[in-house]
């Protein structure tokens, strides 16, 4: 029997082969044409972590921690792993209760997150506290899609030394364009030792490849972690700062406007950076960070200025230790150089006739030092005063300039303004050229005028003195992962080209400075300080209290350089301070508490700041008058 | 009946006329299921593929059964099929109605019956039943005569069952009944025109909304040269016509290419199609092909409706009757998500590339990115670990089954046999279109498992009767007389 129908035998068949080729031909498409499947694939399952090393920590000269981290921890999310729709209304809450957030800022975020990418992953929230996380971890696996981080944040126990060690933040998109070991998000240092020894600090980040199952759970390295890096931590610093000194100096200075630099002459070695006022470096720290950078930025006292480095004043009175050194070596003195203390030249207070070099230090007199500098300028070598007046200010120049003035040093201290030390060309252009002479330019004698110094500079001056005629560039780092640091810029020894004898002169008198003239109040019992008093007149205010001194006079230990805004004289105010400062360096002890807390009692902020104000109010009318 | 005097004699028959092509196809499957289940559901905990607590092991225990049951087929009378398939079919519908009133919900079907920690499910066995029945009814029906009486009959035994699993929410399977169209089709019941218009529109329908249109598009027109090429071995006209088509569409791409793309690409490969077509119909005027014009015909009004329904779903429905649709199609088998477990499945089965990652190396559906991987998608885990070599080697034994079925079938004296075994070649067929390609996007998602494959008593059970039945009866055709 011939079925009548058989044939559709073939139909069937050849229907079945079209689908099995049409399969076939979609999954060549899907499994070999088709990349951006594969890619997915990776997307799905691969999670490209991000080690970062824990940033080093910082150590003073006697290993007291001066910066050590505390765990927080980002939430990140990875939006298209979240389950579709949204969380429950309950979930949500929970989540936002256990951030602290409103659910607002949630669907910000999320919204923020998802606009971003579907498939990487971006953070959410950041910095959440230990605490929060704890609770948070524990109830994580509810929410498919979140995950997190954990980094490190700065912390500071002791709260002090805030502009010597700086701040981190996170990086900007100019500096990750530049610099693609940063990504968005990454922390960089922005001032101080955070930012001079940042690749130091920071370490090299590793990055784990991960496997995640569709709830996020890891499940493992992937290929057994063969494209993995790690990460390698950075090296701890040890400073040159001793911290206890360090912090004592802020608590001297507290309300008052000013600055104290301390340096081990021998070194180079900063002991101490103060500047007043100051803040809590803690402020700066993560999230904190943006709510409080506006409020110290606004503030009137300046806290953000470091005025050790940044504050360019007159030296004032100090400067004559510098003009009788180049007098001396430039011969236009000598030892026993006399000059009568004529005040017709310049005002002077009353004090016995100087008849030596070491006298004219001792009484700080300054139609002294006019003289001397009358004789430095005008040396005779032209007819022309204004030639003869260029000849001499030349070979000062080429001179006083060897004492580090007049530029920044070339060192581990970030941001460090140079200073002023008038050139020929910068006269020539305020006058015109051979349109000055000597009797325009005087009261550079007696530090005032156009010479601008910053503290730092004041205090390797002295640190110059105490070595009787070099230095090493003032640098705030020893050690870098226990290994002596190598930075040749710290080893090398700029030397002064004054002959050492005439520094001994010049220290016989800084001596009976403190002994017998304007620092009484600067003597330590058993230790002889040798130290220079100044009280800079500034136009707009009273006089800035300045001294620099070191101490003990033979094998000196510390050189310090004191700066008090609008305190008046260099002896009643700087000299005490700087003398508290030096004790407790080489003591460890105060021996004299009436001292310490006739300086603690002294508030002199209200009145610089009303300086301040003034200047401030005055600047603006002259900018709107021009 | 057969006499009991011959009982002995007929058991070593049927070791030699058994068809062990079906048997060794069918323990391929089997075991290439289970090692996939295995695969799919891996972890380092459970790393025995006997460990009885996984589902690889329990799989393992349902394949042992169906071991039994294939023993109680084959010492069954082959009459005892054909005799009792009315008894059969009451029975089930009688469990499907039963199941309505006291199963248990699963995914929001009422499909389950819970016997302890054990869960049947009478709609898989509703195939079996439905295959014994409309071979039994078809086999004494002719479609010359008493055509709506036949029809109502026929329809009615189809729809009863179709209709009680639809009560249980589990459309998927009840369109799983649609498939006996081949069955009818092979039998008379069904035109060879209506088969093909039939299937083409209900094809391109759901083409056109789940597949991109260029693949539609191109797929189309590779099928008519397919179909032009088949029909009269005219070698030359063919060349010309394919050449011409290749030709223009690479002319119109780089045209289009070069006019900064203005046109989508789909567009471009249709003209090229269009102008194909017009030079085939005036080669077709010159010298008479036959066929042809039929073909060129159906290929563009097959491309005027995709484009139409293309048109009307995006342009003309108002967004929920959009979603009504998608919904209905399975292209969105939860509201939430917008095809995702589609999408995840390209994506697992994309990545395995050529040669696959190789045995439990797939990341994909090992760490739950693919849904139901050890049921209705565990296509998936062969496609991730064994790439489209596996893969088509898997398809590549579906096809051979299948065709082995239907040579099976055509050998039958006895037309209950043949057209069971139709019937059992259709099932398998739609469970393997339905379930293939909607794993690479091809087909809705309709929650059917792949025969022998997927994860599941119930499935494997019904599958292993339904095909086992079907060698039984090829086993004994010899003692029928023709
Ligand atoms: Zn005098």
């Amino acid at each position: 029997m011939k079925n009548p129908y058989s044939d559709r035998k073939l139909s069937i068949a050849v229907i079945i082969l079209i689908i099995a080729v049409i399969f076939i031909i979609r999954l060549f498409y899907l499994q070999v044409i088709d990349k951006s499947l594969k890619l997915s694939a990776n997307n799905n399952v691969l999670r490209y972590v991000t080690i970062y090393p824990a940033r080093a920590f910082i150590f003073d000269r006697n290993g007291e921690m001066m910066v050590e981290n505390q765990a927080v921890y980002d939430l990140l999310v990875i939006p298209l792993q979240m389950p579709r729709g949204k969380y429950p209304g309950i979930d949500t809450l929970e989540l936002t209760s256990m951030l602290g957030v409103s659910v607002e800022e949630f669907r910000d975020a999320l919204g923020k997150a998802k606009k971003y990418s579907q498939y990487k992953p971006s953070v959410l929230f950041k910095q959440i506290s230990s605490m929060r996380y704890a609770t948070l971890q524990e109830k994580l696996f509810k929410y498919p899609g979140l995950f997190t981080q954990a980094r490190t944040l700065r912390t500071y126990p002791r709260k002090s030394a805030a502009h010597v060690l700086g701040y981190i933040g996170e990086v900007d998109e100019a500096k990750t364009k530049k610099n693609p070991y940063y990504k968005s998000g990454d922390y960089i240092g922005i001032s101080g030792l955070e930012l001079s020894y940042e690749e130091v600090l920071r370490g090299k980040k590793g990055v784990q490849i991960q496997m995640v199952d569709v709830h996020n759970r890891p499940k493992g390295s992937f290929q057994d972690g063969k494209y993995d890096t790690t990460a390698v931590v950075g090296h701890n610093l040890k400073t040159s700062i001793d911290l206890d000194i360090q912090e004592y100096g802020e608590k001297l200075m507290e309300n008052k406007v000013g600055s104290i630099v301390a340096i081990e002459p021998a070194t180079g070695e900063i002991l101490c950076m103060v500047t007043s006022p100051s803040y809590d470096p803690n402020l700066l720290v993560g999230s904190e960070r943006s709510k409080n950078y506006p409020v110290l930025a606004k503030d009137i006292s300046k806290p953000l200025l470091n005025r050790a480095l940044q504050a360019k004043y007159p030296p004032g009175s100090i400067f004559k230790v510098i003009q009788a050194l180049i007098g001396l070596q430039l011969g236009v003195i000598h030892e026993n150089t006399g000059f009568p203390c004529d005040k017709g030249l310049v005002n002077c207070h009353n004090h016995p006739t100087c008849t030596s070099v070491k006298q004219s230090i001792q009484h700080s007199c300054n139609p002294y030092f006019y003289k001397v500098f009358q004789r430095i300028i005008q040396q005779g070598k032209s007819r022309s005063i204004f030639t003869d007046s260029r000849i001499g200010f030349q070979a000062w120049y080429d001179l006083v300039t060897q004492f580090g003035l007049g530029k920044s040093f070339d060192s581990d201290i970030k941001y460090m303004k140079g200073g002023r030390i008038p050139t020929i060309n910068f006269y020539d252009k305020w006058y015109g050229k051979g349109r000055w002479a000597f009797q325009t330019i005087y009261s550079l004698s007696i530090g005032q005028g156009e010479v601008e110094i910053v503290p730092m500079q004041m205090a390797n001056f002295a640190a110059i003195v105490a070595n009787k005629g070099f230095y090493y560039t003032p640098h705030l780092v020893k050690e870098i992962g226990e290994e002596k640091i190598k930075d040749p810029r710290f080893y090398k020894k700029n030397i002064v080209p004054v002959n050492a004898n005439y520094f001994d002169m010049i220290i016989e008198g800084m001596s009976n400075v403190v002994s017998a003239g304007t620092a009484r109040l600067a003597q330590i019992k058993d230790i002889e300080v040798c130290g220079k008093t100044g009280t800079a007149q500034n136009p707009r205010g009273e006089d800035h209290s300045v001294f620099v001194a070191f101490a003990p006079k033979e094998n000196p230990k510390i050189a310090i350089a004191v700066y008090v805004e609008n305190a008046g004289f260099g002896g009643v105010w700087a000299a005490p301070i700087a003398s508290l400062i030096i004790e407790k360096y080489l003591t460890r002890k105060i021996s004299d508490p009436n001292k310490e807390l006739r300086i603690l009692e002294f508030n002199n902020l209200e009145k610089s700041l009303s300086f301040d104000k003034k200047r401030d109010r005055l600047n603006k009318k002259s900018q709107s008058a021009d | 009946m057969i006499k009991s005097a011959t009982d002995s004699t007929r058991k070593v028959n049927l070791l030699i006329s058994v068809d062990w092509t079906t048997i060794i196809l069918y323990f391929l499957l089997v075991i290439i299921g289970w090692v996939n289940i295995y695969a799919a559901v891996y972890n380092n905990e459970y790393q025995s593929i006997f460990d009885i607590s996984q589902k690889y092991g329990k799989q393992m225990l349902w394949i042992g059964a169906a071991l039994f049951i294939i023993l109680l087929i084959f010492i069954t009378d082959s009459n005892f099929f054909s005799f009792f398939a009315i008894f059969v079919y009451i029975i089930t519908i009688g469990l499907l109605i039963a199941v309505l009133l006291f199963g248990k919900e699963v995914n929001g079907a009422r499909a389950w019956f819970e016997i302890g920690s054990f869960r049947l499910q009478p709609a898989e066995f509703a195939k079996l039943a439905a295959c014994l029945t409309i071979a039994k009814l078809l086999s004494f029906l002719n479609p010359k005569t008493h055509i709506i009486r036949n029809w109502v009959l026929i329809l009615g035994m189809i729809g009863i069952p179709a209709a009680l699993i639809i009560l249980q929410n589990d459309t998927g399977t009840a369109l799983v009944y649609g498939a006996f169209v081949f069955v009818l089709f092979r039998e008379g019941w069904v035109s060879t025109k209506f088969l093909f218009f039939g299937v083409l529109v209900i094809v391109l329908f759901i083409a056109t909304l789940i597949t991109d249109p260029l693949f539609l598009v191109i797929s189309l027109i590779v099928l008519s040269l397919i179909i032009f090429g088949a029909m009269r071995r005219r070698l030359k006209e063919f060349s010309i016509v394919t050449g011409i088509f290749i030709v223009s569409g690479v002319l119109f791409y780089a045209i289009n290419y070069a006019l900064k793309k203005p046109f989508e690409l789909h567009y471009v490969f249709a003209a090229s199609a269009l102008l194909a077509s017009i030079v085939c119909v005036i080669i077709n005027i010159q010298i008479k092909i036959a066929n042809a014009i039929t073909i060129i015909a159906m290929l563009i009004a097959s491309l005027s409706f995709t484009f139409t329904v293309d048109y009307i779903f995006d342009k003309v429905l108002s967004e929920h009757q959009r979603l009504r649709i998608s919904v209905l199609l399975g292209m969105e088998t939860d509201l939430k998500g917008a095809g995702y477990n589609v999408h995840q499945s390209k994506i697992a089965i994309g990545s395995g590339g050529f040669l696959g990652k190789g045995f439990l190396k797939g990341t994909q559906t090992k760490y739950d990115f693919v849904p139901e991987q050890s049921t209705d998608f565990i296509f998936c885990t062969i496609g991730e670990e064994w790439g489209f070599l596996g893969s088509t080697i898997v398809i590549g034994l579906f096809v051979a089954l299948l065709l082995r079925i239907i040579f099976l079938a055509e050998r039958q004296r006895s037309h209950f046999s043949r057209i069971y075994g139709y019937a059992v070649a259709s099932i398998i067929f739609f469970h393997l279109t339905i379930n293939i390609g909607m794993t690479i996007g091809l087909a809705p998602v309709i929650g059917i498992p792949l025969p022998f494959f997927s994860y599941g008593g119930s499935s494997l059970w019904a599958f292993t009767m339904l095909l086992f039945i079907f060698i039984r009866l090829d086993a004994s055709r010899l003692e029928l007389l023709a």
